[in-house]
């Protein structure tokens, strides 16, 4: 049994990984809406790389949440039959697709914090977390590249996508501040070395977006009201239509095998 | 098939040709590959692009139906397969589009035309996906038709579509295997996943013999372009294939193949079996197909809801390519 | 308005160190975009190590009514084809 699961209980354990994995998985599954619908079709692949990379590293969380949670239940399970409530998604990545620069700006935003975020978990006291976060890291450090480069390029484009980036900025700032708040939960996993502390990850994410969003000659958003909830599991409307969508045929057909 | 109905001109004999036709005539006999700057009859050109634009088309709207079912998808993995496979579609149309251009004709060009109906794309895409089981039926029936096809494509004359042909089969390879997979999975399963896999096979079995085309033994156009090898089989030998490899397949599987008219030809040594319904077809290619409204409408809304992305880029690489140029000044 | 994105040519060099090699080509509206769609588009099963992109207008091609002057020369020396010299068998592989 790895030293992390003596400091924290398996409950701590598998909240965190939760937050990891259902991250990603909505996410990922924001960005799969996309795919034949995008602007041109070399950002219609990009975008499904993207798509792909996060699905993947949902395998990984949430096989390591099962596996911790010690009921039998794989990525599938969780994935697949679980119920809005238990999803611990910050309410950032299951804001609507919007028009393709609403989604690049949250894919920006969150690709910041995940990067921030990985890098420090690629440290973690628990082997298992620290190695899914450095096989993660390589791929994210690509979305943070491209989401940047093309953030830069759209916000200092045409008077058009500068109006809709900003736009795109205005919309997505409140829902950003949930990533950087400690609960319980975090303060646990902090003090047994597995994760940071989220507020510590705050001036690197400030530091990167704040240079991205200089450039593309935006404006950060002076509001401070942060919209937060799904971290603990209370999410927005939008939600339940992802998963109405996603578990449709596990609910449908309980028990089969696809 | 991914281009169907592809009208070439009547195939001209050999006294008819000028000297020029006789000789690339000769080379395309002598099986060399044609370059896109090359000498070739304006026949030749515009027969191609035609071609390789119609099938980029079917790439590219062939997205749609699978596309429908990557947010449903049962299980993580099945989730990635299909992304994985719907890019892949993608991505093969990117390629074919990029062949076309060699001819003269640009991808948004292509595109317009796409968007205003005067080009087609495969009539199978205008077919829905309504269950799971149809995204294992269009993987195994529609990828499987598709490669018979394709295969051959690899030696077609005109080099930049041969490459993009052999590109695409090394990639399709997985496609038609993880629709069976699914069928598999289906077929094996609760009676409800039997019955959604006798379903799909229903349904998608005689829009997938109509892809080959209608017969085209007695197409002018198609001996023009079998002559000129931008064409490879008739339609009828590649329908016959198809049976031939398909049945035992949907054997394999438990499931009955939707004709009571199969019947196996000793003789031939291959599968009897019913016309598709050709009125059904040219309703299909007409526009009065199940889907044609929507997916047309899909790719116009992407195209057009994505016209601010293209041009901003654009609008960012000359501003910057303005700030290198003065920088570069500023510096001497 | 939409002006096109410009075509560009792709090169990857694979895992292997061998030269860089035409795969295909794509839109971007510049260098630093095609190189990064070129990763995306091309090397999805983990093709290559190094991409080269140029844009396709760049390109000077040998013409094709050339083919004969400056190709058959290159077909009269064929010592530089190993299958020139025939090697006794009692030597081996070389």
């Amino acid at each position: 049994m790895a030293a992390a699961e003596i400091a924290v209980d398996r409950a701590t354990l598998f909240e965190f990984l939760t937050r990891m994995g259902d991250n990603t998985l909505i996410l990922g599954h924001r960005v799969s809406e996309w795919c034949g619908h995008a602007p041109v079709l070399e950002e219609d692949i990009a975008l499904a790389n993207t798509a792909l990379d996060l699905i993947g590293q949902t395998h990984f969380w949430l096989g390591l949440a099962g596996e911790v949670e010690g009921k039998g239940r794989s990525a599938d399970a969780l994935a697949f039959l679980r119920d809005a409530s238990g999803f611990r998604n910050a309410l950032l990545v299951e804001r609507p697709n919007g028009d393709f620069g609403q989604t690049l700006m949250r894919q920006f935003l969150f690709d910041a914090w995940h990067h921030v975020m990985l890098t420090a978990l690629t440290g973690s006291s628990d082997p298992r977390v620290a190695e899914i976060a450095a096989k993660a890291l390589k791929e994210v450090s690509y979305h943070l590249e491209r989401s940047g480069d093309l953030i830069v390029r759209l916000g200092d484009g045409t008077a058009e996508s500068h109006a809709r980036m900003q736009r795109a900025l205005d919309d997505m700032w409140s829902y950003v501040g949930e990533l950087f708040i400690a609960d319980e939960t975090d303060r646990a996993i902090a003090g047994a070395g597995i994760a940071p502390d989220p507020a510590s990850l705050r001036p690197q994410w400030e530091a990167i977006v704040g240079e991205v969003l200089h450039e593309a000659t935006l404006k950060v958003p002076t509001t401070t009201y942060v919209h937060k909830g799904g971290r603990r599991g209370i999410h927005t409307e939008h939600l339940g239509y992802i998963l109405a969508d996603m578990q449709f045929l596990q609910r449908a057909y309980p028990g089969a095998t696809w | 098939m991914y281009a169907q109905l592809v009208k070439s001109e009547g195939k001209k004999s050999a006294e008819e040709m000028s000297p020029e036709e006789r000789a690339f005539q000769d080379r395309v006999d002598r099986g060399e590959k044609i370059e896109p700057k090359e000498w070739m009859p304006e026949g030749y050109r515009k027969t191609l692009i035609r071609q390789i634009g119609q099938h980029a088309h079917s790439e590219i709207v062939g997205q749609l139906p699978e596309g429908n079912w990557i947010t449903r998808a049962p299980t993580l993995e099945r989730k990635a397969i299909l992304l994985a496979k719907v890019q892949d579609e993608a991505g093969h149309g990117l390629y074919l589009y990029c062949a076309a251009e060699t001819l003269g004709i640009s991808r948004d060009q292509l595109l317009d035309k796409l968007h205003d109906g005067s080009m087609k794309y495969s009539s199978i895409f205008n077919y829905p996906t309504l269950t799971w089981a149809d995204i294992g039926a269009v993987g195994w029936l529609v990828d499987g038709a598709a490669i018979m096809n394709q295969v051959p494509l690899q030696k077609t004359s005109f080099g930049p579509y041969s490459r993009a042909m052999i590109r695409i089969c090394k990639e399709e390879s997985f496609h038609q295997r993880q629709g069976y997979d699914i069928m598999m999975k289906m077929a094996q399963g609760t009676p409800e996943q039997k019955a959604m896999a006798q379903d799909a096979l229903n349904r998608f079995w005689s829009p997938a013999l109509m892809m080959f085309g209608p017969s085209d033994k007695e197409s002018v156009h198609s001996a023009q372009s079998m002559a000129w090898k931008i064409k490879i089989d008739t339609n009828d030998e590649l329908r016959q294939k198809f049976v031939d490899q398909t049945v035992p397949q949907a054997e394999y599987l438990g499931l009955s193949i939707p004709d009571p008219n199969l019947k196996w030809n000793e003789e031939k040594k291959g599968y009897d079996f019913s016309e598709p319904d050709w009125t059904e077809f040219f309703e299909v290619i007409a526009g009065n197909g199940p889907c044609n409204r929507e997916r047309l409408g899909a790719r116009v809304k992407a195209w057009e809801d994505g016209a601010w992305f293209r041009d901003a880029l654009v609008a960012h690489a000359e501003k910057d390519a303005a700030r290198r140029a003065a920088a570069r000044v500023a510096a001497e | 308005m939409s002006s096109e994105w410009p075509l560009w040519e792709v090169f990857i060099r694979g895992q292997h160190g061998l030269n860089h090699r035409h795969v295909g080509s794509l839109h971007a509206p510049d260098a630093e975009m095609a190189i990064k769609n070129a990763r995306d588009v091309y090397t999805r099963r983990n093709e290559g190590v190094s991409i080269w992109v140029v844009k396709s207008v760049d390109i000077a091609a040998s013409s094709p009514s050339d083919k004969g002057p400056l190709f058959e020369p290159s077909n009269s020396k064929v010592y530089r084809h190993p299958t020139f010299f025939s090697i006794p068998d009692e030597v081996g592989h070389m």
